[in-house]
C-alpha cells in the first residue's frame, strides 16, 4: 500500500501536507505522533474515507479506481469511538462486517456465519454473542467492534486506537492477535498512543504537524531517536528483555 | 472451544412478533368493524337477516362497507406508514428519539391544510355540513367536534389531503435545501426544527387571519381516522407497499449506518444516494399518513421502541416489524377512541399521545432503573 503526495483538509485547515509513504505488505505498521499530528486523518485517507489529493494505491492499483464493494473487501476499518446502537445484538454487529461479501438482498450465508464465529472467538467475545451491546463494558464493547473489523477478513486491517478501554491482559491478547494476523500474511496498520505497544510493530511511521518525519523498523535506533525527538525528548526508549519500551523522562514542572 | 453455530433466538423472536402483529391486526379489523355508535346488535342482526328489514340491512351494509371497513384498514395503513417512517428516521439519524415529523413534514402539512381551509372561505361552514353527513352515517357522530373534515365532497377531500401532502413535501424539500443535502445529520435535524418552527408560526398566522378555519384545523391537528374512505385507504396502501419495498432495499444502509458514517462507508455502502432515498421514503410515508389522518402523535416514535423492547433487531430488520406494530397501535387506538365514550368519539390523536407518552415515560423509568440512567 502506497501514498503519493497526499494532502487532506478538515474544513479550511490542511491537516496532511504532501505525504508519501509505503506500507509494507504482510507486516504490521504503527503510525505514531503527538496529538494533532494527523494520524487518524492519514489512516482515514489510507482507508479512502476522506477526500484528499494525491494517490493512494493498493497492490499498485489506485484505491479511487476500485469499486466501493471491492475496496471494502480488501480494506477493513476500525474507527476511533465507533458508534453503535446499544440495542443491537453482538452477533448482529459483527455480522455487519460481512456486508461487503454479501449479495445485496441475500441473507448471511454459512461462510458469513463461520467468519463471524471465528472473529468472535478470536476476540473472546463468543460468549456474549446473544447479548445487546448496551449490556457490555467499554472494553468488552471494543472487543466486539474489533471482531466486526476482523469479520471482514480483508487483506489490510486499518485500526485507529484499537486499545481504547482494553485492560492490560486484553491489550496483550490484541497484540497476539495482530501478530497472528501478520503471520498469516495480513497487513495491519494501526494508530496507537501507547508507544510501548506501537514499538511491537514491524514498521513505524512517525508523524508531526501533518508530515512524515521518519519511517523505519521499530527495532532501529534511528527510529527510537526520531520518536524521542518528535515528543520533545519527553520520552526515552529503553530495552527491556527482547522488547522496547517508552518511558516518560522525569521533569519537574513549576505550577 | 465453543461450537461455531450462531443462535437463532433473535430471528425466532422476530418471527413470533411478526405473526403476533398480523393476528392482532386481523382481530382488531373484526373488532373495528363491529365497534361504533351504531351498536353491534343493530349492525350484525340486519346483516345476518337481510330479508327482515331491507332498509336496515342496506344501512348496515353501508356502515360496514363505506365507513367502518375503510376506516379500520385506513387506521392500520396510516399507523404502518408512521411506524415505518419512525424506524427509518431513528435509523437514519441514529437517534432513538427521532420522530417521523422531524423534517418539518407535520408543520408543512398543517400549513397546507390551513391555507386550503382559508382559501375555501374558512371551511367551517362547509365542514359543518360535512360533519352533519358524517355524523348521520356514523349513527350519532362525534359529539365533541371531531368532525370528519374530509368527509364531504370528493373535491374537498382531494383538496385538503392534497394540500396536506404538498405542504409536507414542500417542508421536507425546504429542510433539505436549508441543510444543503442529506450529508450532515445534525444540520439536517436543525434545519427540520427551524422549518417546523417557521411553518408552525405561519400556520398560526393563517388561522388568525381566517378564524373560521379554526375548528376544522383543530380536528386536523388532533388527528382522526374518521374521514378515511376507500380512496384514502387505497392511496395509503400503495404508498405503504412502495415505501416497504424501498425500505427493504435500503435496510442494509441503515444497518451499516448504525456503526457510524465512516464505518458504513468502509463497508462499501454508497452513503449519499442511499441516504437521499431514505429521506424520500421518510417524507413520502409521513406526508401520506398526515394527509389522510392529521397529526397522529407518538405512533412513529413509539412503534420502533416497542419492537426493540421485544426483540434485538438491526435497524434494517426493524422497519417491517415497526410498521406492523405501528399499524396495530393506531388500529387499537382508533377502536378504543370509538368505544371509550360511545356513542361519542375521541380524536384518535389524543389517545395515541396519552398512551404513547405514558409508554415512553414508563420506558424512561425502566431504563433509569436497569441502566443507571443511561439510554432513553
Amino acid at each position: 500500500m502506497q501514498a503519493h503526495s497526499v494532502r487532506a483538509r478538515l474544513g479550511n485547515t490542511e491537516i496532511l501536507h504532501d505525504i508519501s509513504l509505503a506500507i509494507p505488505q504482510g507486516r504490521w505498521t504503527s503510525i505514531v505522533g503527538p496529538n494533532g499530528a494527523g494520524k487518524s486523518t492519514l489512516l482515514k485517507v489510507l482507508a479512502h474515507l476522506l477526500p484528499h489529493t494525491g494517490t493512494v494505491t493498493l497492490l499498485g492499483q489506485p484505491l479511487a479506481s476500485l469499486p466501493g464493494r471491492v475496496r471494502a473487501q480488501q480494506l477493513a476499518w476500525l474507527g476511533q469511538n465507533e458508534s453503535t446502537g446499544d440495542d443491537l445484538a453482538v452477533q448482529d454487529v459483527v455480522m455487519l462486517g460481512r456486508l461487503p461479501h454479501q449479495p445485496w438482498l441475500a441473507p448471511p450465508s454459512e461462510v458469513d456465519h463461520a467468519a463471524v464465529a471465528r472473529a468472535l472467538q478470536a476476540t473472546q467475545a463468543w460468549e456474549w454473542r446473544g447479548r445487546a451491546l448496551g449490556q457490555l463494558s467499554g472494553g468488552e464493547r471494543q472487543r466486539v467492534l474489533l471482531a466486526r473489523a476482523l469479520a471482514v477478513e480483508a487483506h489490510v486491517l486499518l485500526m485507529d486506537e484499537p486499545l481504547v478501554n482494553l485492560d492490560p491482559p486484553h491489550q496483550a491478547d490484541w497484540l497476539a492477535l495482530v501478530q497472528t494476523l501478520v503471520a498469516r500474511g495480513k497487513t495491519v496498520v494501526s494508530v496507537l498512543h501507547e508507544i510501548s505497544m506501537a514499538l511491537h510493530a514491524d514498521e513505524m511511521v512517525i508523524l508531526a504537524q501533518g508530515r512524515v518525519t521518519h519511517q523505519g523498523a521499530c527495532s532501529a535506533a534511528t527510529t527510537h531517536r526520531a520518536l524521542e525527538a518528535v515528543f520533545d525528548k519527553r520520552i526515552a526508549i529503553h530495552a527491556l528483555g527482547d522488547q522496547w519500551v517508552a518511558l516518560p523522562v522525569r521533569k519537574l514542572i513549576g505550577i | 472451544m465453543t461450537s461455531g453455530t450462531l443462535p437463532k433466538a433473535a430471528s425466532s423472536h422476530a418471527a413470533a412478533l411478526f405473526w403476533a402483529m398480523l393476528a392482532s391486526a386481523l382481530a382488531l379489523a373484526v373488532l373495528g368493524v363491529c365497534v361504533g355508535s351504531t351498536g353491534f346488535e343493530n349492525l350484525i342482526h340486519p346483516l345476518l337477516n337481510p330479508l327482515q328489514d331491507v332498509g336496515k340491512t342496506a344501512m348496515a351494509q353501508q356502515i360496514v362497507w363505506e365507513i367502518r371497513l375503510p376506516r379500520t384498514l385506513g387506521a392500520w395503513f396510516a399507523g404502518a406508514l408512521l411506524g415505518l417512517a419512525g424506524a427509518v428516521a431513528q435509523g437514519l439519524f441514529r437517534n432513538p428519539l427521532a420522530d417521523p415529523y422531524l423534517l418539518g413534514s407535520a408543520s408543512g402539512a398543517s400549513l397546507g391544510v390551513a391555507l386550503a381551509l382559508a382559501a375555501m372561505g374558512g371551511g367551517a361552514g362547509m365542514l359543518g355540513a360535512a360533519a352533519g353527513a358524517g355524523s348521520m352515517m356514523n349513527g350519532g357522530g362525534y359529539g365533541i367536534g371531531a368532525v370528519g373534515i374530509f368527509s364531504s365532497s370528493l373535491w374537498l377531500k382531494l383538496g385538503l389531503t392534497g394540500a396536506a401532502f404538498i405542504g409536507a413535501v414542500v417542508a421536507v424539500l425546504l429542510t433539505l435545501a436549508l441543510s444543503n443535502g442529506v450529508q450532515h445529520t445534525l444540520r439536517l435535524l436543525l434545519a427540520g426544527v427551524v422549518v417546523g418552527v417557521v411553518l408552525g408560526a405561519m400556520t398560526h398566522l393563517v388561522l388568525m387571519l381566517s378564524p373560521d378555519s379554526l375548528q376544522a384545523m383543530w380536528d386536523f391537528m388532533l388527528g382522526s381516522t374518521s374521514f378515511v374512505g376507500w380512496l384514502a385507504c387505497g392511496l395509503m396502501a400503495g404508498v405503504w407497499a412502495l415505501c416497504m419495498l424501498a425500505a427493504w432495499l435500503l435496510g442494509r444502509l441503515l444497518d451499516g449506518l448504525s456503526l457510524g458514517d465512516a464505518t458504513a462507508q468502509s463497508l462499501g455502502l454508497p452513503l449519499a444516494p442511499m441516504r437521499a432515498a431514505l429521506v424520500v421514503v421518510l417524507a413520502l410515508a409521513t406526508g401520506t399518513a398526515v394527509a389522510q389522518t392529521g397529526l397522529v402523535a407518538f405512533v412513529g416514535l413509539a412503534a420502533p421502541h416497542l419492537v426493540r423492547a421485544a426483540v434485538k433487531a438491526t435497524p434494517g430488520r426493524l422497519i417491517l416489524l415497526a410498521s406492523l406494530v405501528g399499524g396495530v397501535l393506531l388500529m387499537a387506538a382508533d377502536t378504543l377512541a370509538r368505544w371509550l365514550i360511545a356513542p361519542q368519539e375521541l380524536p384518535v390523536g389524543i389517545l395515541t399521545a396519552v398512551l404513547g407518552g405514558g409508554y415512553l415515560l414508563w420506558l424512561m423509568h425502566r431504563n433509569t432503573r436497569t441502566a443507571g440512567g443511561a439510554g432513553l
